[in-house]
């Protein structure tokens, strides 16, 4: 048995294996098999699944940086659409279903709303990465594409807090969320500290410290 | 000041089963279907239900114009913080409840104060079905009909002295079934929640002990409640062991979890806003995916009935 897939095979397992909760979702809705509060929870399992994919898409990088794996730029961008995807559909069941597209209501509610806020920042963050995630687009931008790209790091944790914005009080399932982006966060400034000369090596061995380069001194 | 009737969009309209099975009860199976339930409650439709509580509103059911939402949403969705903080959830959890034997202390600033059997209570007391508007702070709003009697009824039994200026309800604490409770979690147990007296005297405001023709599920705060139906949900009490009559303003467990989002008044209001979240449209559940959510109305669509009761009062800083 052959068990070793292709890069290409990986990429395709992954798209299918991330449209799987879309379609368990379409099941639901149509048995009628949300609770009394549909609405709220088609958002919930939406906007789980989009912060879900976020995680991931964070965790290529650190997890390239670790095993010098350099084969896996294509699922960041997968991962990173597929965010982008189930965050769009997030936003539009709040647009068409829960608010009938009625704009007079919508308009109220997003002024007043600042959970809201939190949420269309991250959204038009990840719609702008999502519009320059080609390889064209990356060519065209040159080094600023590095530069728009990171305001990834902007968006996840500002969907964190549309998440916990939105609460009454009990935190226990955004602070999951929040642990695991601050944990990814926090890898790039341990990265980054690294990369300064003075400091040294700064992350230990066994995590893989000696794989990173420190800069050069001048 | 909107002062209009209250129109309903076809998307919250009841299942029809629920709508006949209610009319049924309603219509003379008062008495056998009440007997079936709990007994204490029961006990108390069966003497004392006036059909459509037409005695009482001069022919008329209050609230007969609103459709009620079904009852597999009203008796599946509901904050129980005692118990679970998942309103799903509160349904299978509150079961363990006991609430039988059930007594009521009556203390504070008034004449008659002592410990009420449940039961003497609502013998006393007729019952009405009042079909009200509850909206949630959270933004999701139903129609629920009630079974219950005015509280000012039960308060000037009483005889409230001339100094007794607000009302204090207190939440039955029963720590072996509550997890909530019994961890300490989150809010500061057990619940309380108040009113100022002419609020509570409110022909609006009432005590339930049914919904839907029948006596209240656990999950819905049997076996008696607090319902003041132009507030937000958290001000209508459930399982209500403790009624005082107090000089001061009371203590209630929102306001003293997060006092800058939840005020002592929690009137229905569109334009005052939660700091974090609009409270201009509601979400109203139907069951149904396709609802779309409508304007909040101003004291929840009883502005007619209780706007006097707050004068010229800034209602943004009394929130």
């Amino acid at each position: 048995m052959k068990l070793m897939l292709s890069a290409r095979q990986w990429w395709w397992l992954a798209l299918a294996a991330f449209c799987w909760p879309l379609l368990i979702l379409g099941v639901d809705i149509a048995n009628a098999n949300l609770g009394p509060d549909p609405v709220k929870a088609v958002h919930i399992r939406l906007g789980d699944w989009s912060l879900r994919l976020l995680c991931l898409t964070l965790t290529v990088t650190p997890l390239q940086t670790l095993t010098q794996w350099r084969g896996m730029a294509d699922f960041r961008q997968l991962f990173g659409l597929l965010t982008w995807f189930y965050a769009s559909l997030h936003v539009w069941v709040y647009l068409g279903v829960d608010q009938g597209w009625q704009w007079p209501l919508i308009a109220a509610d997003m002024a007043e709303s600042r959970y809201i806020w939190f949420g269309l920042l991250s959204y038009l963050i990840l719609l702008l990465l999502a519009l320059t995630s080609s390889v064209f687009a990356m060519r065209l931008l040159g080094r600023n594409w590095k530069r728009l790209h990171r305001y990834i790091y902007l968006a996840a944790p500002v969907a964190v807090l549309h998440y916990i914005w939105q609460l009454k009080g009990n935190l226990a399932v955004p602070a999951v969320y929040g642990l695991i982006v601050g944990g990814l966060l926090l890898f790039r400034v341990a990265s980054w500290l690294q990369g300064r000369p003075k400091l040294g090596q700064f992350w230990p061995r066994w995590a893989g410290g000696r794989l990173i380069q420190p800069a050069k001194p001048r | 000041m909107r002062t209009s009737i209250p129109k309903i969009p076809a998307a919250e309209i009841t299942d029809e089963a629920v709508f006949a099975a209610r009319r049924a009860f309603l219509q003379g199976a008062a008495a056998t279907a009440a007997l079936n339930v709990m007994p204490i409650a029961a006990a108390a439709a069966a003497l004392n239900l006036v059909p459509g509580a037409a005695a009482a509103a001069g022919g008329k059911t209050i609230g007969g114009e609103l459709t009620p939402t079904p009852l597999r949403v009203v008796e599946n969705y509901t904050n129980y913080y005692e118990f679970t903080f998942n309103k799903e959830d509160a349904t299978r959890l509150a079961q363990r409840m006991v609430i039988e034997p059930w007594t009521v202390t009556i203390g504070g600033e008034a004449e008659k104060t002592g410990v009420f059997d449940l039961a003497d209570i609502l013998k006393n007391y007729p019952g009405q079905e009042r079909i009200y508007r509850f909206r949630c702070v959270e933004g999701w709003a139903m129609v629920v009909p009630w079974l219950g009697f005015p509280l000012a009824d039960l308060l000037k039994a009483v005889r409230p002295l001339s100094s007794a200026k607000y009302v204090r309800f207190v939440t039955a604490s029963q720590p072996d079934v509550m997890p909530k409770l019994a961890e300490n979690k989150m809010l500061h147990w057990p619940y309380e929640e108040g009113l100022r007296m002419d609020e509570a005297m409110h022909p609006l405001t009432i005590l339930a002990y049914g919904m839907y023709g029948k006596s209240l599920p656990k999950q819905n705060g049997a076996p008696l409640r607090l319902i003041v139906p132009w507030k937000y949900g958290f001000k209508s009490i459930k399982a209500i062991v403790k009624i005082e009559l107090t000089r001061e303003q009371p203590e209630t467990a929102w306001n003293r979890f997060a006092p800058h989002e939840y005020g002592f008044y929690a009137n229905v209001n569109p334009n005052v806003p939660h700091p974090r979240w609009s409270q201009s449209s509601e979400r109203v559940l139907s069951g149904g995916f396709f609802s779309p959510r409508r304007p909040t109305e101003l004291f929840n669509g009883y502005a007619e009935q209780v706007a006097s009761l707050y004068g010229s009062m800034n209602l943004r800083v009394n929130f």
